[in-house]
């Protein structure tokens, strides 16, 4: 196993395979497509099998997740929002089973692959601008006027929501994506100095203590990160939906 | 700082992914081999590696589709039937007590008139026997003073009777008396119509 904290992020072809010159090779990243889908949708499915009326432990936890996501979207985009349920809520599911298989060690984090980040917030806006035209027409557009700004800053104002508006699939993929590849690196990191500090005799394993100390910590904390990271992208996910469902309503 | 980094490179590699199809077909074919035989040391930062792209959109599409699918049909509608279900019990049940509450309710009320009417009817029965009672000893009295005093008047005409009677006797006795009285006195004897005669005009007085 190589050192270099970077390695964890390669993707390597499991099957190889290539249609119209075009290489869509089965890779490790997708057999942990694969496993995300498996273990996220196993898991829901198994523990609502009984249908308890009265639920078991892992019963309420599948759901505690569906009514988490229905609220959190009942609050950020009203109940004419809830016709995205399914969407938000796998998207949650999938990014939230994504992040904590990565946390195995030599797992591949799918959602440390800026693509994947990026194919899951272009998907979110591309729903958002699909609905809202299909909903308002060019009434969507309103979305790029707040109400009650004087005409003289109009145009400003204007190309300051059409440019944060823009900057949203950016922001929302690399905010994930940063947040597990950063993470991951840093625990590698951590880690290595552990491996090579306790090579370097007695000074060194007592001084590998600290970094030790750090990678467990750091272990905790990225936990925390696959929760929250999966939690932002669903809030945000939910507020752009906001938009789409009212336009011009802040 | 890797965010930086991040968006430094992403803008040149998403727009080399959106133009990928001719471009990067040729490029594939090149760059595969190189990253492969020289692991993490084919100088891209592996997440930017651009040569996966195509296989990672096209296998995320797939697995998240079916995610999706598997989630819009399977998962949320048994979640939402099993907490709908829950919900409708629960409500099931808070009206089913509130009419079993209704049940009881009404059961006491009935219970309470029932008690009042026994109760008024208890007050009737032995209104109607202290009268019953009352009336027959009025006319048990009644058949009581009523024979009492036929008797009594029976009895003063017995009385009434006897005294006559007796009355009647009074003269003879008083003559007998008479008779016996002188005779012992003065050794004669009286004439009857004498002492008839006195003793009359003795009882006369």
């Amino acid at each position: 196993m190589s050192n270099d904290p970077t390695h964890q992020f390669l993707v390597n072809k499991i099957v190889p395979i290539e249609i119209g010159g075009i290489d869509f090779s089965f890779t490790n990243a997708s057999l942990f497509m694969v496993a995300t889908v498996g273990a996220a949708a196993g898991f829901l499915y198994l523990t609502t099998s009984q249908r308890g009326l009265v639920p078991t432990r892992l019963q309420s936890v599948s759901e505690m997740s569906y009514e988490f996501i229905a609220s959190m979207l009942r609050e950020g985009a009203g109940q004419g929002g809830m016709k995205f349920f399914p969407m938000v809520f796998s998207l949650f599911m999938f990014i939230l089973t994504a992040n904590l298989l990565g946390m195995f060690p030599y797992f591949f984090t799918i959602t440390s692959q800026i693509i994947v980040t990026f194919a899951l917030a272009l998907f979110v806006i591309g729903t958002v601008l699909f609905y809202g035209f299909y909903k308002h027409g060019f009434g969507f557009l309103k979305l790029f006027v707040p109400h009650g700004v004087p005409g003289v800053l109009l145009p400003l104002v204007v190309s300051i929501e059409i440019i944060s508006f823009l900057s949203r699939p950016i922001s929302l993929s690399v905010r994930l994506f940063a947040n597990m590849l950063a993470g991951h690196i840093t625990l590698k990191v951590f880690a290595g100095f552990v491996t090579s500090l306790s090579a370097l005799g007695a000074l060194g394993i007592g001084g590998a203590i600290l970094p030790l100390i750090m990678t467990v910590a750091i272990t905790g904390l990225e936990f925390l990160v696959c929760f929250l990271q999966a939690y932002v992208f669903a809030v945000l996910t939910c507020m752009y939906l906001n938009d789409a469902v009212h336009p011009g309503s802040h | 700082m890797f965010v930086t980094a991040a968006y430094a490179q992403q803008s040149t590699t998403t727009e080399g992914a959106e133009a990928h199809d001719a471009a990067a077909a040729g490029e594939v074919h090149t760059e595969t081999g190189v990253a492969h035989e020289g692991e993490a040391g084919s100088g891209v930062f592996p997440p930017f590696d651009s040569t996966h792209f195509a296989s990672q959109l096209l296998w995320l599409a797939i697995t998240f589709g079916l995610f999706y699918l598997l989630m819009s049909k399977v998962i949320i509608p048994r979640i939402g039937g099993i907490l709908e279900t829950r919900h409708d019990r629960i409500a099931q049940d808070l009206d089913e007590a509130s009419r079993l509450k209704g049940e009881a309710d009404a059961a006491i009320a009935s219970y309470e008139q029932e008690l009042a009417t026994a109760k008024a009817k208890g007050h009737q029965i032995a209104d109607g026997a202290r009268e019953a009672a009352k009336s027959k000893a009025v006319a048990d009295r009644n058949a009581v003073e009523a024979d009492l005093s036929k008797k009594i008047a029976a009895a003063e005409d017995r009385i009434a009777d006897i005294k006559t009677k007796a009355l009647a006797d009074v003269g003879a006795i008083a003559e007998e008396t008479v008779t016996a009285v002188v005779k012992q006195l003065i050794g004669g004897t009286v004439t009857k119509a004498e002492i008839v005669a006195a003793v009359k005009a003795s009882a006369g007085n």
